[in-house]
C-alpha cells in the first residue's frame, strides 16, 4: 500500500491498541521547558513513578529569563522559583538541560535543531504548540498538555488518534523578500486558524524543497497557527546536511544506517491524502498581519478590510472587535500603519538566516525617531554566529538593542513587553489580544519587514527599497 | 481524576469565536508551579477592570450565569499556546462541559485529562443553543454523557459524538497514565525492536 510520511512514521511507532482505548505510539524525544513541566513532575512525585528513558529528554530555559542583565538575580520571585523547580527537577532525575548560563541555552525550538537532537522519522512531543517546527526534519513533532508530559515521562508514550493527512502544495518561485514566514501567514489568511484542526500537514512543491532548513523550521513552526496537530516536510539532502557532524546525530557507521533509513521516509508517489491545497509561490507577497488572530492578515500592497467585507457573520464580529482592539480603522492602507517597537527574535524567525536578512536591510540606517527595536537571538549559538558575521555591530549602529537569547516579547513573560496601546512590527507568531502585553497592538511579519518598518517607523514594502 | 456524571447545570454564553488560551488563561499566571487555584484568573484581562473590580461587561460576570457549569461558546474555542493552565483554570472555575462547533487540537485533548467535556455541535445546534440562553439567562441544561445527549427545556438538544474510549475515561474517571502502565510488557517489547531497528538512538 502507498503510505504518506505520517502515515510511515505512525506505523513504525505503534505499540499497541488495547480494547477499548487509543492506540499507542512510541516518543523518541521529549522537549522541555520551564512553564509547562513542574506539574508533570509533582504529578510524577505523587504518583512514586519514574522518568522511563532520561536519555529522552532535552529541557531549556527560555519563557520567563530576562535577555538583559543575565547575571543580576531574576527579580520576579515567582519567575525566579519556576526557574529553580526546572533545575531541581532536571537533577533529580538526572535530565539534560541547558540553563541559563549554559552556552546551549536558548528557545527550545532553536536550540533542539542545533543539537542534531531531532532527526527525520522519529515523534517528538513537547508541553509546547510551536512543537511543529521540528517537522522541518521530516519527524512527527507534535505540542502537548503538562498531563501527557507526565504520561510520555512516565511510559514514553502517547494515546494518539489518528489524524487527517492535507498536503499543501506550493510551486513556482518566491518573489524577493517574500520567505517562509510570508508563505505561513499566507496560508493562514486561506485556510483560517481552524483550517487545518484534526489534520497534519506536509508541505510540498518546488518552493518547499528550495527553502533552507531555517525557512522550512519557519514553515511548519506555524502549522499550528493553521489549526494543524503538526507540520512536515520531506527530508533531503539539506536535511541531511544539516545533520551531519552535530552533537545528537548518528555517527560512523550508524550514519550511513540512519541514511538509508532516513531516505525511505518521504510520501509514495501516489499516496493518498485526506486534502490538498496547492498555492503559487508567485502570488504571495510579504504579508502583515492587522487584527488579533494570524488569519486576519493580508499583503502589504493591500488595505485593511472592513466588517462588512466578510459574509460570516462571526467573522464579521471578529473583524470589529479587531479593529477596536488594534485601534485601526477600515481601508486604510497596510503601509500607513505606524510602529512603535520592532521585535525581531522567536522561535518562528530567531534563526542566523533572520538575522542575516534583517541586518542587510538595517545596514546604514537608523532606527526612526519614537521607534524602540530589538533584537534577540533565539540561542547563545545564534548570538555568536551572528557576533562573529558582524551584525551585532550593524543593529548597534542603526540603534537597536542586542540581547541575550530568550522567548522575550513573543509571549511577554519576561518583562519585555508592550504597554497599553503601543504597536509592535514582531517576527513572532501570535497577534492574539494582549500577548506582548496587555493592550499591546501586534502586526506579524517577517524579519526583513520588520526590519525594513524600524527604520521607516511603518510598514513598508520591501521590493521597493 | 473525578468522574463525569449525569447533571443538570446552568448553560452560560459568551457569544465570542477563535477564544485563545492567552485570554482563558493570561500568561502572568503561567509563572506557578502548582496545578491548582487556576480558576480565579479565568479569562482574567477580560473578566476584570484595571482596579481589579469586576467588568460588568464581560459575559461570565453576569449574576444570572452564576453557578453555571456549561459554557456555549463560538468557534476553535482553546486555540493558540497547548497551555493546560487554561482547562485547569476552566475547571477549577467550576465549569465541567463546554459546547462550541470546533476546539483547537491539544486544548480539546487537555479537556478530558481534567474532567471537562467538549461537546462539538454543528453550525445550526450551536446557533439555536446561544439563542435559547440569550432568551432565557439563567437557563439550564441536562448533559447525559452515558447516552451521549443534550437536553435543554426549549428542545435544541441533541445527541452528540465523543470517542469510546475517551467517554469511558471520563465517566469512569480513570488516569490515563495506570492504564497505560498496564501495557508495559507492550512497551517494553517494542523498545527492544527499536533497539534493533534505530541502533543510533540508543547509543
Ligand atoms: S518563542 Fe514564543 S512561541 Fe516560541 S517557544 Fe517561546 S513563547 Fe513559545
Amino acid at each position: 500500500m502507498k503510505k504518506t510520511m505520517y502515515e510511515k512514521i505512525w506505523d513504525s511507532h505503534f505499540v499497541v491498541e488495547a480494547t477499548g482505548q487509543a492506540p499507542l505510539l512510541y516518543v523518541d524525544r521529549h522537549l522541555m521547558h520551564e512553564v509547562t513541566s513542574p506539574q508533570a513532575f509533582e504529578g510524577l512525585r505523587i504518583a512514586n513513578r519514574k522518568v522511563r528513558n532520561p536519555h529522552s529528554i532535552l529541557a531549556t530555559m527560555d519563557h520567563c529569563v530576562p535577555t538583559k542583565n543575565r547575571d543580576l538575580p531574576i527579580a520576579d520571585p515567582i519567575a525566579k522559583k519556576q526557574i529553580e523547580t526546572m533545575a531541581d527537577n532536571c537533577q533529580e532525575n538526572g535530565l539534560n538541560l541547558y540553563d541559563m548560563k549554559n552556552p546551549n541555552n536558548g528557545v527550545i525550538h532553536i536550540v533542539v535543531p542545533e543539537h542534531g537532537f531531532v532527526h527525520p522519522g522519529m515523534i517528538v512531543v513537547c508541553g509546547d504548540s510551536h512543537t511543529a517546527t521540528h517537522g522541518a526534519f521530516g519527524a512527527l513533532a507534535f505540542g502537548i498538555g503538562t498531563s501527557e508530559v507526565e504520561h510520555v515521562m512516565a511510559t514514553q508514550t502517547l494515546p494518539q488518534k489518528k489524524s487527517k493527512n492535507l498536503l499543501i502544495q506550493i510551486d513556482g518561485e518566491l518573489s524577493k523578500y517574500a520567505t517562509a514566514k510570508d508563505i505561513a501567514l499566507a496560508i493562514t489568511g486561506k485556510i483560517g486558524t481552524a483550517g487545518g484542526t484534526g489534520f497534519v500537514i506536509e508541505y510540498a512543491g518546488e518552493a518547499i524543497t528550495k527553502l533552507s532548513m531555517e525557512g522550512r523550521m519557519t514553515l511548519c513552526n506555524m502549522a499550528i497557527e493553521a489549526g494543524a496537530r503538526a507540520g512536515l516536510v520531506a527530508p533531503d539532502q539539506k536535511t541531511f546536511d544539516y545533520l551531519e557532524g552535530r552533537e545528537f546525530a548518528p555517527k560512523g557507521d550508524n550514519w550511513n544506517k540512519a541514511l538509508t533509513y532516513w531516505k525511505s521516509l518521504p510520501s509514495d508517489e501516489g499516496a493518498k491524502f485526506d486534502a490538498i491545497i496547492t498555492l503559487d509561490a508567485a502570488d504571495i507577497e510579504p504579508q502583515v498581519t492587522w487584527g488579533t488572530s494570524p488569519e486576519q492578515v493580508t499583503g502589504i500592497t493591500n488595505i485593511i478590510p472592513a466588517p462588512e467585507d466578510f459574509d460570516d457573520e462571526i467573522k464579521r464580529q471578529a473583524c470589529k472587535d479587531a479593529l477596536k482592539y488594534m485601534g485601526l480603522t477600515a481601508h486604510t492602507k497596510i503601509t500607513d500603519i505606524p510602529v512603535d517597537l520592532v521585535f525581531i527574535g522567536s522561535c518562528t524567525n530567531g534563526r542566523i538566516e533572520d538575522f542575516r536578512i534583517a541586518a542587510d536591510i538595517a545596514k546604514g540606517t537608523k532606527v526612526a525617531d519614537n521607534v524602540t527595536a530589538i533584537a534577540v537571538p533565539g540561542s547563545y549559538h545564534v548570538k555568536k554566529q551572528a557576533e562573529e558575521e558582524g551584525l551585532d555591530k550593524i543593529f548597534l549602529d542603526a540603534g537597536w538593542e542586542w540581547r541575550d537569547p530568550g522567548c522575550s516579547m513573543c509571549l511577554a513573560m519576561n518583562g519585555d513587553e508592550l504597554t497599553v496601546g503601543q504597536r509592535s512590527a514582531s517576527t513572532s507568531n501570535r497577534n492574539f489580544e494582549g500577548r506582548q502585553g496587555k493592550g499591546g497592538r501586534t502586526h506579524l511579519v517577517s524579519p526583513a519587514m520588520a526590519a525594513a518598518a524600524a527604520t521607516a517607523g511603518h510598514f513598508v514594502d520591501i521590493r521597493n527599497l | 481524576m473525578e468522574a463525569y456524571k449525569k447533571h443538570q447545570s446552568i448553560a452560560a454564553l459568551m457569544r465570542r469565536s477563535n477564544v485563545d488560551t492567552d485570554q482563558i488563561i493570561p500568561k502572568q499566571f503561567l509563572k506557578k508551579v502548582e496545578r491548582s487555584g487556576f480558576g480565579k484568573h479565568l479569562f482574567h484581562d477580560w473578566r476584570f477592570n484595571e482596579d481589579g473590580s469586576d467588568n460588568s461587561e464581560f459575559e461570565l460576570n453576569n449574576p444570572k450565569f452564576k453557578g453555571a457549569k456549561i459554557l456555549v461558546v463560538g468557534d476553535n474555542f482553546g486555540c493558540g499556546s497547548s497551555r493546560e493552565h487554561a482547562p485547569w483554570a476552566i475547571e477549577d472555575y467550576g465549569f465541567n462541559t463546554i459546547i462550541s462547533t470546533s476546539y483547537a487540537d491539544i486544548f480539546y485533548n487537555n479537556c478530558f485529562k481534567n474532567s471537562i467535556l467538549p461537546i462539538v455541535a454543528t453550525k445550526k445546534q450551536l446557533v439555536s443553543l446561544m439563542d435559547e440562553v440569550a432568551a432565557n439567562e439563567g437557563v439550564s441544561f441536562t448533559v447525559d454523557l452515558e447516552n451521549q445527549e443534550l437536553i435543554t427545556p426549549a428542545g435544541n438538544g441533541f445527541k452528540f459524538d465523543v470517542d469510546a474510549f475517551r467517554k469511558d475515561n471520563l465517566i469512569k474517571g480513570l488516569d490515563d497514565i495506570g492504564l497505560t502502565l498496564e501495557q508495559t510488557d507492550y512497551i517494553d517489547q517494542y523498545e527492544e525492536k527499536h533497539k534493533q531497528s534505530f541502533p543510533w538512538l540508543w547509543t
